[in-house]
């Protein structure tokens, strides 16, 4: 495949540019890889996170030509060789070095969803029974790596830096995981509103896009999220009925 | 509350991007062809007339002027436009039921995201900086947008829509005789009226809020057959929301336009049987 050029953001904190490197790429490579030859050869210092090369650790999140991606999941023949491969950090959180950016935003954010609230046991043995069925909508939010594309390239983080009132589409998958169980009884819907600011997404489905797990987060998290904020905050006629409804 | 990280990193300016795909290109064509959609209903809806067509025998109604509460042809619920109705006011019997599928699409899931991007660049796609003058993003968290929350109201209506639709198309395959009986048969006016309804049903039972309702809403759904089985139909056009919303978008304001052409005479419509 030859000599390809990469543009690779170099810096820290607000200081920063884009440095021109040249490494031999060869077939199967992916972006990680060449990165990785950048290092050896021409940048011992550049930082870089990585571990497990294979997309299930959600270490090497970065912006390939502007796109957020994992790096160890990009093949170089899926990008346009001709020109220079641009790779930059996320831009919803601040950045360390190089490549590096502090997600520790994301641990505290997670924090404050309720956690796991399971109902009394069903069994005489003190376990719990569940229908595959039912517990098959929750499995899907429960592929998630924790790689952060889906909080970089929401608008809501990434532009209007509104950290403090949103929580981002990672979060709201780990709440559906938990308000969609069929074991779960603890009601999320209050926090979603108030605290976790749902609100604010628009739906544009970016995170959808870029999401390496392929979990459909706006059509199967965040709007059925959305829907039981209506229902108990947003419907005067389900209002209505709970007032009137016996008890 | 949550906090803020910082320093973060500076915003990117407006259309500013790494990305080296045409991202211009998707809300160029949702705001050309929601554009090109809202100025022909409008203009449509405000003409009032040749909404009917006759000819052959045939009863075309176009969707745009169905149900017709108040009007002048044979299918107004309440016979003509009413005597106190302010003589300064324009009156098109679309103008009185418009509103509804309007406002359905308006605040559908899809849509919202789609002319958020199209129309107000909030942002124009993914990882392209927004415009610099909007400093206080609110999102549906507030006034005005979080009206959208209405949706499921629009719902209802528009379900009571598919009804009325699909007796229009089915009395547009019946046709007149001389002397005043009705047969069945088909015209390609019929076909375009029941692909009207088709698509239409395809976008409105794909519908987000649907799916909440008829399954989503609960913990458990293995107990609930009838529940399940509706959530998998639902769950099954939800995943083509996209597709129905353009296609049945397209296909009513043609059915419109179709049964207008016939109406005026442009165009003859054919029997075939």
């Amino acid at each position: 495949m030859g000599q390809v050029t990469f543009k690779i953001w170099r810096g820290e904190g607000d200081e920063g540019h884009f440095e021109e490197y040249q490494t031999e790429v060869s077939e199967g490579m992916v972006v990680l890889d060449a990165i990785h030859a950048i290092q050896s050869d021409d940048a011992s210092d550049l930082a870089v996170r990585w571990n497990c090369k294979a997309g299930k650790c959600g270490s090497c999140s970065a912006e390939i030509n502007g796109m957020p991606k994992l790096m160890c999941m990009t093949r170089l023949s899926s990008l346009d060789l001709d020109n220079p491969i641009i790779i930059e950090p996320m831009k919803a959180f601040p950045l360390m070095k190089d490549l590096v950016t502090d997600v520790s935003w994301n641990y505290e954010a997670k924090k404050s969803i309720k956690p796991f609230k399971p109902c009394k046991p069903d069994a005489p043995d003190g376990t719990w029974r569940m229908q595959q069925e039912d517990v098959e909508r929750a499995q899907e939010f429960r592929k998630c790596i924790e790689c952060y594309l889906c909080q970089n390239v929401c608008h809501v983080l990434r532009d209007h830096h509104d950290h403090a009132e949103y929580i981002g589409p990672a979060f709201l998958v780990k709440t559906a995981a938990f308000e969609m169980h069929p074991l779960d009884e603890e009601n999320r819907t209050l926090d979603l509103k108030d605290e976790q600011g749902i609100g604010y997404c628009n739906i544009t489905k970016c995170c959808t896009k870029v999401c390496p797990e392929h979990i459909t987060i706006t059509d199967n998290a965040i709007i059925p999220l959305k829907e039981r904020v209506v229902d108990e905050f947003y419907d005067p006629l389900k209002k209505l009925f709970r007032i009137f409804k016996p008890k | 509350m949550l906090q803020t990280p910082v320093p973060l990193p500076q915003p990117r300016k407006f259309g500013e991007s790494n990305r080296q795909d045409a991202w211009w290109l998707q809300p160029i064509v949702v705001f050309l062809g929601l554009s090109a959609f809202i100025v022909y209903s409008t203009w449509a809806a405000f003409q009032g007339t040749d909404y009917l067509f006759t000819g052959g025998g045939a009863d075309y109604l176009s969707p745009f002027y169905s149900p017709e509460i108040f009007g002048d042809s044979g299918h107004a619920i309440f016979g003509p436009k009413p005597e106190i109705w302010p003589a300064w006011l324009p009156f098109s019997p679309a103008l009185l039921i418009l509103w509804a599928p309007g406002g359905f699409r308006f605040t559908c899931y899809y849509y919202r995201g789609a002319y958020y991007k199209a129309f107000w660049a909030d942002p124009s796609n993914c990882s392209v900086g927004e415009p610099k003058a909007r400093s206080c993003y609110r999102g549906e968290n507030s006034l005005p947008l979080i009206l959208q929350n209405i949706h499921r109201y629009f719902l209802y209506i528009a379900l009571g829509f598919i009804v009325l639709l699909a007796w229009d198309a089915w009395k547009a395959m019946w046709f007149e005789d001389a002397s005043g009986v009705e047969h069945f048969g088909i015209g390609v006016g019929s076909i375009v009226l029941t692909i009207n309804v088709f698509l239409l049903s395809g976008y409105t039972f794909g519908c987000h809020v649907l799916r909440h309702m008829v399954g989503g809403k609960f913990k458990t759904i293995s107990d609930k057959p009838a529940h399940k089985k509706a959530y998998e139909c639902v769950t099954c056009l939800n995943k083509r929301h996209m597709l129905f919303a353009w296609l049945s978008l397209f296909w009513v304001g043609f059915t419109d336009f179709y049964v207008r052409m016939c109406a005026t005479g442009s165009w003859t419509d054919w029997r075939i049987f």
